[in-house]
């Protein structure tokens, strides 16, 4: 480790210049990679496209509701620019973005592996990715879809819309996530380095266990309910509509099935990045290592009986209605213990206030409003005030955005000198990470209040209460400053990939093997020696940490802070 | 070491991401069980469906699955277990090394999974006939003699004999869902019987070219998981709506 301080940094240092990203430099090395680096960086560039369009669809949704009487969208246009944010949102950008990016890229190195078990079926889901997302996109340019990301029969059944076209896409997609998640389960399972005992598994690790059982057991389940949606669209099978004798709420059931738990894989591996995260800038081992571990594996197996809370006003039975109530509140729990364990590992260590660590830090803020809030909709009379209202959308942006996204900002920042091998400006880092932070509280924080008093959901107008328009415009323009917040990455990570200061292996004195054991970038069987794990992970000291490391030298020079 | 199999000496062939060759098989087996796992859900919700109709159109179920050849679906029960022994045997020798036994027993099962084909287009070509594909030509008890004497009733006789036809035939609605959930279900199996026979084709292709991809016995086994797998499918879907109790 103290080859990562700056004063032994600074030194010259042989370093061997040979890594995965200058390997090859052609188009076809790229396309065609099996490294399972590579391929992270090939779904982060493809995440982030299609976060783009779901993030254009959100502005245009943000711009219509500043009037009680809409602005700018027809109903129709405005029904098919919502789907599109929750479908490019959700099936593109939420539920691969960390597995995907972030696990493709680091379950390998953290493990000490050279590659994931199955490489080339690792390529073989990054293209059917691609296929679906395309697929969607075809549906939206050739007229786009109207019934929701929820797909709600007989509304998509009945729809004339581009909605096949886009299930299909939708379920190509999944078979992509289920793939990854085969390989996450065989690479975990086998591949683990001589002495990574399952106790000593970065926690990171165990969240990606846990979302790929989540992912192996939820996702075929909706996807053989959308495929069934296609068919008795295409053939006019009755399954779910009711005219051709069907049950559209046995639709709801199977779809929630898959759809609460996917709530799960987008937040899991985000608990996973926010505990490496913590435990590096407080300098000091994780509290409860096997507590966060196992609520881990039972938010997996606790998530898949509770879809019914999704459906209080369905045609549920009371008595249903009250069982799911009761599992979802038991849910909170093994929840909680990761937020206490978190707070309790900083705890008399030593913090130090870096961009992930911020991100860290907002993530534990805005999740604890998410899930509290949470429990206003899974009591059954609450919810029957809540459902369908602002206050629904307010909440699972908390949780998605404010979780999901908050993390993958997160682990992004943490492990961007690992994954491009140079450092991005602290400063901006810091400033962009503090904007997301007040433009999500302005955004969504105004929308508890409206949805509160009774805006629903869905509606593009709301001309019969015009006072709600102070709500609108306050979270419109929260959404502007959140927009700014996400274009600032985008622009100092891209300039910092091709400009930024060299980093060395650990800028952050960070423990785990994909800092203390492979280079940064890594090369493309990731270490250069065998590697053997004789230590806990987390090892980390906080009385010893009193010096500063690499990459916090450039923003304690600007803003003129400690030397 | 960069991206290209290193060979062991004599012994299969190991992927550079693998330590030995013990490690990759283990990982290819696991993998396929994962797999499994979601083939397993996959049904599973199918089957859900299947479950709650049946005992929310009970009756009409029972009606409906009378039109269904039982010996037809017999002998292709039948021919997929027979496939099932053949390839746990081409399993067996490959472990053994075996190479001429292998390819005679993983040729039979590429027979059963062909004649199941066969049969059960000749099933579905029935169901045809007798306009029961569950689309908007769906027309319950068309090819039913009694049942046309009786449609022919209906235009004659007074409400009160529907109520009756009704009680036989069941409601032709819920017998539609019935096809409906008939031929999803049988015609995903279908296609992973179709999938199973490229997987055995190419197995095949790859052992008599001696492909340097099979070396052990691991392949076959990961196909014979999976063919079992498939078997095991057709072994629920018999029952449930070829023998459906009164």
């Amino acid at each position: 480790m103290s080859a990562t301080l700056i004063d032994n940094a600074t030194a010259e240092q042989p370093r061997n210049d040979r890594n995965y990203l200058n390997a090859d430099h052609t188009l076809k090395s790229w396309l065609l990679t099996v490294d399972h680096k590579r391929i992270g960086i090939l779904y982060l560039i493809a995440v982030t496209i299609f976060f783009f369009i779901g993030a254009v669809a959100a502005a245009m949704i943000r711009y219509e509701l500043t009037s009680p009487h809409g602005i700018l969208l027809s109903s129709e246009v405005y029904n098919k620019t919502f789907s599109a944010h929750g479908i490019y949102m959700v099936f593109q950008f939420l539920v691969v973005a960390i597995p995907a990016v972030l696990g493709n890229f680091l379950i390998p190195l953290m493990i000490g592996a050279r590659d994931m078990a199955f490489p080339r079926l690792n390529l073989l889901s990054w293209y059917m990715f691609m296929t679906g997302g395309l697929l969607i996109t075809l549906s939206f340019i050739l007229g786009g879809v109207d019934a929701g990301w929820t797909f709600y029969v007989p509304l998509s059944t009945l729809s004339e819309t581009q909605i096949s076209l886009c299930l299909v896409g939708i379920f190509i997609t999944g078979f992509s996530s289920i793939f990854t998640a085969v390989n996450f389960i065989a690479t975990i399972h086998k591949m683990r380095a001589p002495g990574m005992t399952w106790y000593r598994l970065p926690l990171y690790i165990w969240s990606h266990y846990s979302t790929a059982i989540v992912i192996l057991l939820g996702t075929p389940v909706v996807a053989i309910t959308l495929f069934l949606v296609v068919v008795e669209r295409g053939f006019g099978f009755g399954i779910f509509s009711p005219e051709l004798g069907g049950d559209p709420v046995l639709f709801q059931h199977l779809f929630w099935f898959y759809s609460h738990p996917a709530v799960y894989i987008m937040i899991l591996p985000a608990f996973g990045v926010i505990s490496e995260i913590i435990t590096c800038f407080s300098r000091r081992p994780i509290f409860g290592y096997k507590f966060i571990a196992y609520s881990s594996l039972a938010i997996a197996f606790l998530g898949f009986l509770v879809w019914g809370h999704h459906m209080f006003l369905s045609s549920q039975s009371v008595l249903q209605g009250l069982i799911f109530s009761i599992i979802t509140w038991i849910l909170a729990v093994p929840s909680a213990i990761k937020v206490f364990n978190w707070t309790t590992t900083m705890y008399k260590g030593s913090i130090h206030f870096s961009t992930p660590m911020l991100y860290a830090l907002g993530f534990m803020g805005l999740f604890l409003i998410g899930g509290l809030t949470g429990l206003h909709l899974a009591s059954i009379d609450t919810d029957v005030h809540l459902t369908g209202t602002y206050f629904i959308v307010a909440h699972f942006h908390y949780v998605m955005v404010g979780g999901t996204i908050m993390g993958y900002l997160g682990g992004i920042h943490f492990w961007f000198p690992k994954m491009f091998g140079r450092t991005y400006s602290e400063m901006w880092g810091r400033i962009s990470a503090m904007i997301v932070f007040v433009g999500f509280n302005l955004t969504f924080f105004p929308q508890f209040i409206v949805g509160y008093l009774g805006m629903p959901r869905r509606y593009h107008y709301y001309y019969f209460a015009p006072e709600w328009q102070f709500y609108h415009i306050l979270s419109t323009a929260g959404s502007t400053v959140l927009g700014i917040g996400f274009l600032l990455p985008g622009i100092y990570l891209t300039y910092a990939i091709f400009k930024g200061k060299k980093a060395g292996p650990n800028p952050w004195g960070a423990k785990g093997l994909e800092w203390e054991q492979a280079g940064s970038p890594p090369i493309t069987e990731n270490f250069e020696k065998p590697v053997l794990v004789l230590e806990d992970p987390y090892n980390y000291n906080p009385e010893e940490d009193s010096k500063m490391y690499e990459h916090e030298v450039e923003s304690a020079d600007m803003l003129g802070g400690r030397k | 070491m960069s991206g290209h199999a290193h060979a062991q000496g004599d012994g299969p062939e190991v992927y550079f991401q693998y330590e030995d060759i013990d490690q990759q098989q283990e990982s290819y087996v696991v993998g396929m069980w994962a797999f499994l796992m979601t083939e397993v859900m996959f049904f599973g919700a199918l089957f859900l469906i299947y479950t709650l109709y049946r005992w929310k159109f009970h009756d009409t179920f029972f009606f409906a699955h009378e039109q269904l050849n039982w010996k037809m679906g017999g002998l292709n029960t039948a021919v997929l277990l027979f496939s099932s022994v053949m390839v746990a045997f081409a399993v067996h020798f490959a472990q053994k090394g075996k190479k001429t036994a292998q390819l005679i027993c993983l040729g039979m099962t590429l027979m059963c999974a062909f004649g199941f084909l066969v049969i059960k287009t000749f099933e579905y070509g029935a169901k045809g006939d007798h306009k029961l594909y569950p689309n908007y030509t769906f027309e319950y008890g068309a090819h039913d003699k009694d049942h046309k004497v009786e449609s022919w009733w209906d235009d004659n006789l007074p409400a009160f004999m529907h109520i009756e036809k009704k009680e036989q035939h069941g409601d032709p609605k819920n017998a539609k869902l019935f096809y409906s959930i008939y031929f999803t279900m049988t015609g995903l199996h279908g296609l992973h019987v179709v999938i199973g026979i490229i997987a055995i084709t190419s197995l095949m292709v790859l052992i008599m070219i001696k492909s340097p991809l099979i070396t052990d016995y691991v392949p076959t086994e990961l196909v014979g998981l999976y063919w079992h797998f498939v078997d095991l499918v057709w072994i629920f879907l018999y029952p449930l709506f070829y023998l459906i109790p009164r």
